[in-house]
């Protein structure tokens, strides 16, 4: 199998879902003749034209608004939100309109929107430019939530993503778009949304992750192999629909959980993981449930206290230390 | 033209002076009927909201009958509506009975939203009208989207983008301004000028008060139109229709009417004179005003006057008991439409125990 970039995977998904089908277009800031910000979308302005491949003035809540009214006469706008700090002032767009009309109006119109937009963020990029709020989204029902880790599941997600006639808000991550891993050539694979993925099998600890974190999270699972520590890692690929099952599968298995988050601790994606594993999987626990996640300040800029502010792969090894110890 | 004076009225055009010897006389007549129908239809809503029949928030459009009829007598079938909240009137006109409306307003599963939305969110798909939204300026980009479908893929139309003056304050209506014209998309933003936010007027609201100039630096064109007389309105939107459609040259329509009572039914009304407000609702009605002229003209008779008004309220009172006889959604069906494409895990098992109760008649 060919070794690709996520990059790569999004931007040959993105060729080939426009390719397919004539209602797909792209839309966004400097999508077109700059070729995206972080150039997801090389070289499609060239290849299909302006008409499908549309640069957007600044204004989120216009365009994000036009996309969902486009969506509903039966368009398949894929809408990039040049990172998701930018989301925000189109957030009635998505919360209150495009999450909304097909429930709302009784089933009688779709949105088959996409918006992909990379959240987090390393480097210091400071309190406005590196915050994670996929959980703001993934608490509003009517929306599906998908954050791919690898190029394959960014690819599968993608294809999903477009074909699905639901507005998905497809979450990116910077850091990722470098990382290279393996995708099929010519296969028109699909993964499905609300499914989460066991990335490795282990049967001391699971540890829940999703998108750059469980990158992280394969790396420490490596690495405590050598001490006799077997980790189980649960990509969660979909944040909604969250697929509880598995994860509360795995952890009746292996008796403890850590949960690693990027952003902030209080009411995130961990905290909803954590009361889910307590609800349904209580008894199966040897250890108490721990969560690893950010400091809880707007990220400063300064190069030591911003790396400070963000978890770690030592902040995983240390939990998993933790909930081994709590047992043993 | 309309003019509005200083304490937030507007003088109605002498609608008694327009001749009526180049329309059709059957076409009047039905405008006539349509606004009786608009009006009854939204007093007995009154009535009902205060009987409970009716919940949440509930507002009317008496006062903008002509408004309402005159541009739905100039919109096609291929046209696409988006309307705020306040569009009971709207889809009635544009065609849906109104048993199945009201039904919505009482929250039935016959309603128009499957008894999903209510009062504020109103559609119908097989009359492209598109939805009543409640987030204030939340429809305006989104009829924008809509145009821009329509000019995708080549389809005849425009979209029918309708917003009250204060949601000429809101960002989205800018943004949208913008993006209608950078693109030049078929659509029309009909203004409904009844003078009010809640209880702020336009002067107090917008450093511009004169709304149809508020498309200046966008390069977009704008008209104001006397919104208590139809054939003005229908005038207006079917010329700036027309130029949407065939040079897709989006334009501004402030429509200037009164609004006869408080913001919604459960609005007092307290922050007005109630003098001023009766001496508006007397030179501002466009039905009793609309009746003169057919009158004089002789184009109908008081007999006439007197069955339409039968003829109305038989038609209100069948609605209501459509509405009353409905059964409310089936409570299995409260997941039904959360996904066009359904999808595994959406619920927890905690959801799915609360909904089991909620299904055993459990509270
Ligand atoms: C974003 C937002 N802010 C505030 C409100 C509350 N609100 C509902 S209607 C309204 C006044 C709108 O007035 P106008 O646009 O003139 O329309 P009208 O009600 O007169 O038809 C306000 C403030 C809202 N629904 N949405």
């Amino acid at each position: 199998m060919p070794i690709i970039t996520y990059r790569q995977a999004l931007n040959d998904t993105l060729g080939e879902e426009l390719a397919r089908d004539p209602n797909v277009l792209l839309m966004g800031e400097e999508i077109g003749k700059f070729e995206g910000s972080y150039k997801i979308t090389e070289g499609l302005l060239a290849e299909f034209g302006p008409k499908r491949v549309v640069d957007t003035p600044i204004a989120e809540e216009g365009f994000v608004g036009l996309a969902t009214g486009a969506a509903m006469l039966g368009l398949r706008p894929v809408v990039e939100i040049m990172t998701i700090n930018f989301i925000l002032v189109a957030i009635d767009q998505v919360v209150n309109h495009a999450s909304k009309i097909h429930y709302m109006f009784g089933g009688q119109v779709r949105v088959p929107l996409v918006i992909r937009t990379p959240s987090g963020g390393i480097g210091q990029l400071a309190a406005t430019h590196s915050q994670s709020f996929e959980n703001w989204f993934a608490y509003c029902p009517g929306l599906k939530v998908v954050a791919p880790s690898t190029p394959y599941d960014a690819k599968g997600l993608l294809r999903a993503a477009i074909r699905d006639d639901d507005p998905v808000i497809f979450i990116e991550s910077l850091p990722l778009y470098d990382t290279k891993g393996e995708v099929p050539e010519n296969d028109d694979y699909v993964l499905p949304i609300g499914k989460a993925d066991v990335k490795r099998e282990g049967t001391d600890v699971t540890v829940v992750a999703y998108s750059r974190m469980t990158v992280v999270a394969m790396q420490v699972a490596q690495q405590l192999e050598k001490e006799g520590i077997s980790v189980e890692v649960v990509d969660l690929r979909s944040l909604r629909p969250l697929d509880r099952p598995t994860i509360v599968e795995s952890v009746k298995k292996t008796g403890r959980a850590v949960i690693i988050e990027e952003d902030w601790r209080s009411y995130g994606i961990g905290a909803e993981i954590a009361a889910t594993i307590q609800e349904e999987a209580f008894d199966y626990l040897d250890a108490p449930v721990l969560r690893v996640a950010g400091l809880e300040v707007p990220l400063p800029y300064a190069q030591e206290m911003s790396r400070a502010a963000k978890p770690s792969a030592q902040d995983l090894v240390d939990a998993i230390h933790k909930v081994m110890r709590g047992s043993r | 033209m309309a003019k509005r004076d200083q304490d937030g009225a507007s003088a109605v055009a002498k609608n008694g002076a327009r001749s009526f010897a180049k329309e059709d006389q059957e076409q009047l007549r039905h405008y006539y009927y349509q606004m009786v129908l608009l009006r009854r239809f939204e007093e007995r809503t009154s009535e009902m909201y205060t009987k409970a029949k009716i919940g949440g928030y509930c507002h009317l459009n008496i006062g903008e009958e002509a408004t309402i009829v005159g541009l739905m007598a100039a919109l096609k079938p291929e046209d696409y509506i988006y309307t705020n909240y306040r569009e009971h009137g709207y889809i009635i006109a544009r065609g849906t009975d109104p048993g199945p409306v009201m039904a919505e307003l009482f929250g039935r599963e016959t309603g128009v939203s499957g008894g999903r939305g209510g009062s504020m969110h109103l559609f119908d798909g097989s009359r492209n009208f598109m939805g009543g939204y409640a987030i204030v300026g939340g429809q305006v980009p989104l009829a924008v989207g809509a145009a821009y479908a329509l000019k995708y893929q080549g389809k005849p139309g425009v979209v029918l983008c309708q917003l009250g003056d204060a949601t000429t304050n809101i960002g989205a209506w800018y943004e949208s301004l913008n993006l209608a014209k950078l693109w030049q998309l078929p659509v029309l933003f009909f203004i409904v000028n009844n003078g009010f936010g809640m209880g702020t007027s336009v002067a107090e609201g917008s450093s511009e008060p004169d709304l149809y100039k508020k498309g200046a630096s966008f390069r977009i064109h704008g008209e104001r139109v006397d919104g208590t007389d139809p054939l003005a309105v229908r005038d207006a939107v079917a010329r700036l229709r027309e130029r949407a459609e065939k040079e897709h040259e989006p334009a501004i329509l402030d429509v200037v009417s009164f609004r006869f009572r408080g913001h919604s039914v459960i609005d007092p009304d307290r922050y007005r004179d109630p003098e001023w407000v009766k001496a508006n609702r007397a030179t501002h009605d466009p039905i009793p005003h609309f009746a003169n002229a057919l009158l004089e003209q002789k184009i109908v008779d008081e007999d006439w006057i007197k069955e339409v008004a039968d003829r109305v309220e038989r038609e209100v009172q069948a609605a209501i008991d459509f509405a009353d006889q409905s059964p409310p959604p089936k409570m299995e069906d409260m997941y039904r439409y959360m996904y066009a494409t359904e999808v595994p895990n959406t619920l927890s098992a905690a959801e799915q125990e609360l909904f089991e109760t909620r299904l055993k008649g459990g509270r």
